[in-house]
């Protein structure tokens, strides 16, 4: 029980994050699966499980549009909240940062474990919500008030939901930290981490500094909500013809202000550990040192900063005068800078290099114009003039999913395949991930690369019929099925990497070393799996992380614990 | 291999790990009220009208609360100095104190918003009430977050000072470095919501 269930071992709070966020990655797919369906063939019943949904949410079959727009907001909440930021920084974060670092553990490991139960706690809370009456919260993964203020249970339960991930996140985040700054071992300076590291570290920071504002806003939409007040209404609201009394004075703007405070900040949550992951992998996979390590490390505290400071370009349709639009539009074109300095130096790393194209490197490779195409379709959205016509369309909708879907997820799954015979002792099928690779990365263009062609044919990314009803979306409107069968097509290439997981951890190739892919980072010194408390020795670092093919050395790989001859 | 630094200090950070670690945790606390503070602005600037703190609540109430929350600070320091000087019935003493003072806090508090529900004034009845509810309550909670770790250092928790005595004053000292933020908190609340 204490060893596997209430644990304290930073490698088994890593793998339990790893499986329940995977769980939820799968089951925030279905719920997107169910849509791409009502999208795509509105009206009809949903085959095979819409018998299952209840008369409440699907009468024989068909989607109500209240149920779709609970798929939404749970489609876009359990995706960020409980699935890629817990993947990317709980399980990865957790399982290798103390590794590459030299560390025994975490450094507080109750709180890590308070940390996982309390995700946990997050996540069934979020699920519960979808059996009270009115079903699960519908106003969007942004919770927009006054919308979310007057809408149904649903709602209160995703503020708890909330309440509990962002403890999560902030005894998470106070973990890192200290384990990076406290915990390296001996000779490991700051600028011999490995790029992951660096990474985690200011991921770290976001998540410290930026989710109190969004828990300040929940408790003060819960009290909207519970208490009556009325922070995020304004005065003469009128529901359904019927003025609603409450004391008035609001400020609907003031959520907006305070959710993408943290929201923003939330999409370099998102991207940071998979740059990370990318470097580490292009790194091993190129035999070079990563090109320009000191400018990416500094470009990755710069973006840190600057995340705090470009919130309000979600804003541009409120209102808030041209003056603050500039000023955010300034920003936010800052911003990119270091985004495309890291993004160059992870593509120049692949100049020259004898690649090994390995399961791994082939999803990592994938992630750099993948990344790109998501970048570069954000820059019209960070300038005013062209994000007010392309505002809440599926070009918005297209671009975010090209940095988290082919991008982040693309990293997580590298990063899994990579990391996999370190935590197994066993190697993933490499045929099996390579078919995994190539049908995911066919079909999620296909999803997603459309998107851009409706959205400039301004079709709306909130409509429960795909457009049906709107003259200017015919035009469009025949890649909705094209999307969608995209969509039914990667689910089922997903399927590949399931058996694969499952397979490969009872039956899959031993490794044979415990460093199986040549690599120099510290993790790869362990015994495979790592024993509690990691490392048989303590252990001493003194050279940088990625000293790959260095001339005149007998192995194109020298590890950081590698002692300089004298 | 044991996670080092949980007593000793590292030599090139000059901290141990909880030192580290609750001064990012009171960082990401300022962010919470800060968050708190701005929407109070915000909706002030916003707001056709919006009363004076002073006349609604009660001052020399509020005052009288500041010089509790104050004296217990200090009480709370004179805790961590007697553990230092190796003084642990003085420690006990002090402690106590600390937590007397912060439950004294909580009951004039509980008279004063007793005071409100008696005259109808709910956190519904205007954005003003609304955020002295949340604010104050909120601060509440801490209050009460700190006297049970407080508490459990004075009770059960204070056997580490035999097995551990270094480890628990460093405790000690985490401890008193959060009551001090929550006393700090409590400094800007009381004229933002009373006096202006």
């Amino acid at each position: 029980m204490r060893k596997y269930v209430f644990s304290q071992d930073h490698k088994v709070i890593g793998i339990q994050y790893g499986i329940t966020a995977l769980c939820f990655l799968l089951f925030g797919f279905t719920l997107m699966i169910m849509m791409r369906w009502q999208l795509a063939y509105p009206g009809q019943p949903i085959p095979l499980i819409g018998q299952w949904l209840g008369d409440a949410n699907a009468p024989g079959g068909i989607m109500l549009p209240e149920f779709y727009n609970q798929l939404g907001a749970m489609h876009g909440t359990i995706m960020v909240f409980l699935g890629v930021v817990p993947l990317a920084v709980g399980a990865f974060g957790n399982y290798i940062v103390p590794l590459q670092i030299g560390a025994p553990d975490m450094a507080f490991p109750k709180l890590n474990m308070m940390s996982y139960w309390s995700y946990f706690l997050g996540g069934v809370t979020m699920l519960s919500s979808f059996f009270v009456p009115g079903g699960a919260a519908n106003s969007g993964w942004t919770s927009y008030a006054p919308l979310a203020t007057i809408a149904t249970t649903g709602q209160t339960f995703w503020l708890f939901g909330m309440i509990f991930l962002i403890t999560s996140s902030l005894l998470g985040s106070v973990n890192f930290i200290v384990t990076i700054v406290q915990l390296r071992a001996k000779g490991l300076t700051f600028m011999r981490l490995p790029f992951f590291v660096w990474a985690q570290l200011v991921t770290s920071f976001l998540l410290l500094l930026a989710f109190p504002p969004l828990e300040a806003a929940g408790v003060l939409q819960l009290m909207d909500r519970l208490a009556g007040t009325s922070f995020f209404l304004p005065s003469g609201l009128v529901i359904a013809g019927q003025p609603l009394h409450v004391s008035g004075g609001g400020s609907p703007i003031l959520w907006q202000h305070l959710f993408w405070f943290l929201a923003h900040p939330e999409v370099y949550v998102l991207i940071l550990p998979a740059m990370g992951i990318v470097a580490e992998i292009i790194a091993n996979n190129t035999r070079k040192p990563l090109w320009g390590y000191k400018s990416m490390v500094y470009s990755t505290i710069f973006l840190g900063f600057m995340s705090f400071i470009v919130w309000a370009h979600h804003m541009f349709m409120t209102g808030m005068g041209t003056v603050i639009s500039a000023f955010f539009q300034t920003t936010t074109m800052i911003i990119s800078i270091p985004s495309v300095i890291i993004l160059t130096a992870l593509l120049l790393s692949l100049y020259g290099g004898s690649i090994r194209f390995t399961t791994p490197m082939l999803f990592a490779t994938a992630f750099l114009p993948m990344f790109g195409i998501g970048g570069l379709t954000g820059l019209p959205l960070g300038l005013a003039p062209s994000d007010i016509h392309l505002h809440d369309t599926y070009y918005v909708i297209g671009h975010f999913h090209y940095v988290v879907a082919p991008g982040t997820l693309f990293a997580l799954f590298a990063g899994i395949y990579y990391w996999f015979p370190k935590v197994t002792g066993r190697r993933m099928n490499d045929v099996l991930g390579k078919i995994h690779f190539y049908g995911s990365f066919v079909f999620i263009n296909g999803i997603f690369m459309p998107m851009f062609i409706e959205g400039l044919a301004g079709v709306s990314r909130r409509l429960y019929d795909g457009g049906q009803q709107y003259a200017h979306a015919q035009g469009v409107l025949h890649w909705n099925v094209f999307m969608s069968i995209s969509a039914f097509c990667l689910f089922f290439f997903q399927l590949f990497f399931i058996i694969n997981f499952f397979w490969s951890m009872k039956k899959g190739k031993k490794v044979t070393s415990d460093n199986p892919w040549d690599a120099t980072t510290l993790e790869w010194d362990t015994p495979t799996p790592p024993p509690h408390g990691n490392f048989i020795k303590p252990l001493e670092v003194f050279r940088g992380p990625y000293e790959y093919s260095v001339p005149g050395k007998s192995k194109d790989f020298l590890p950081q614990t590698e002692p300089e001859k004298v | 291999m044991q996670v080092p630094y949980t007593v000793n200090t590292r030599s090139d950070t000059g901290l141990y790990n909880a030192k580290l670690g609750i001064w990012l945790f009171l960082s990401s606390e300022v962010m919470l009220f800060g968050a708190l503070f701005s929407s109070y602005i915000l909706l002030r600037v916003g707001a056709d009208t919006w009363p004076h703190g002073y006349e609604h609540l009660n001052i020399p109430l509020g005052t009288v609360n500041t010089a509790v929350l104050i004296t217990s600070s200090v009480t709370m320091v004179m805790a961590w100095a007697s553990l230092m000087m190796k003084d642990f019935a003085k420690y006990r003493r002090y402690l106590g104190t600390t937590i007397l003072l912060a439950l004294v806090f909580l009951v004039i508090k509980g008279f004063e918003y007793a005071a409100k529900f008696e005259h109808g004034l709910y956190p519904s009845t205007s954005t003003y009430f609304a955020i002295y509810f949340t604010l104050t309550g909120l601060h509440g909670l801490h209050v009460i977050g700190g006297i049970i770790v407080n508490a459990y250092f004075w009770g059960p928790g204070s056997k580490m000072w035999k097995t551990d005595p270094d480890r628990f004053t460093h405790r000690i000292e985490i401890a008193g470095l959060y009551w001090h933020f929550v006393d700090i908190v409590w400094i800007f609340l009381f004229p933002t919501l009373y006096l202006l």
